[in-house]
């Protein structure tokens, strides 16, 4: 499923290029923890998570979502080998974070949804379809080593 | 969960913002699911799916359609859309997976032409809302 075309790695890395890291990351991962309540379980040292507003303005919530997507920048550099870079991330997320995959997912989804509100013209149908594959190969990479 | 006065309200809201033109976002998220999901296409090989299809188009009004009367019957959700899972479930078996997909979808198109409405309260509201038809929608299935 993780073939990328050289039209996919076209659309992810040239959108990719633009997008603000600070930024993207604490949207992204404080809407995971907004729309998905129940994501908050990993994430109980980060103090209040009690509103949108307060778990839109933690900076622990801000400072993990820039972790996250620094790491997804890494990614996409090595397209074609998703498996390999994420390998040892998926150990630490099995044996020691014990993070469900299913929330790879959605964390995926959610960042389709930010990268839509922030680039909507360019964020075509077919964009969004090599995105898509994206995040779905990376979340298949990151449960890869799960036992 | 059950969808608060908030959610409602941002909802409501939302809707008679998209007035008229909530097919074309519906047609649009269709458009998005058959590209980003190509197994949803094996459900419309009756249909001409190319870029502009009426046919698309007059399926999008469809999913509109019953996602307005949804909006209006918000307290009532699986008598509102039972006729609709009955018809899924039975004459068209559309595996209940797909829902999500479109979903998603949908939320995508939205995000894409009001991003400045999309806020995490408006995202979790039409998320939440969206997973309430689509448990309305299954549950004649099985």
């Amino acid at each position: 499923m993780s073939n990328f075309t050289a039209e996919d790695k076209a659309a992810i890395t040239s959108l990719w290029a633009k997008v603000n890291v600070e930024d993207a990351g604490g949207e992204t991962l404080g809407r995971l923890l907004v729309v998905y309540p129940w994501t908050q379980r990993f994430f109980d040292s980060f103090g209040s998570l009690s509103s949108p507003s307060a778990i839109m303005g933690n900076p622990k919530v801000k400072a993990h979502g820039v972790k996250v997507l620094t790491s997804l920048g890494e990614a996409i550099k090595n397209l074609d080998d998703l498996k390999g870079t994420f390998g040892q991330l998926s150990e630490l997320h099995c044996d020691k974070l014990h993070v469900d995959p299913e929330n790879f997912r959605l964390l995926g989804n959610v960042l389709v949804t930010v990268l839509a509100i922030l680039y909507g013209k360019e964020f075509t149908p077919e964009v969004q379809a090599s995105w898509q594959k994206m995040v779905a190969g990376v979340a298949s990479a990151l449960a890869s080593r799960y036992h | 969960m059950a969808l608060s006065a908030e959610d409602r309200a941002l909802l409501r809201a939302l809707w008679k913002k998209l007035g008229s033109n909530v097919g074309v976002y519906t047609t649009e998220a269709l458009e998005r699911t058959f590209l980003a999901f190509p197994a949803t296409k094996t459900y419309f090989s009756h249909l001409d799916l190319s870029p502009g299809s009426a046919q698309v188009r007059a399926h999008g009004q469809k999913v509109a359609d019953a996602l307005s009367l949804a909006v209006e019957r918000l307290d009532d959700l699986p008598r509102a859309l039972s006729a609709l899972s009955h018809l899924h479930a039975r004459q068209l078996r559309v595996d209940p997976a797909s829902f999500q997909l479109l979903g998603h979808c949908l939320l995508v198109t939205l995000a894409r032409h009001y991003p400045g409405d999309f806020s995490p309260a408006l995202q979790a509201s039409l998320d939440k809302f969206l997973s309430h038809v689509i448990s309305a929608l299954a549950s004649e299935y099985q």
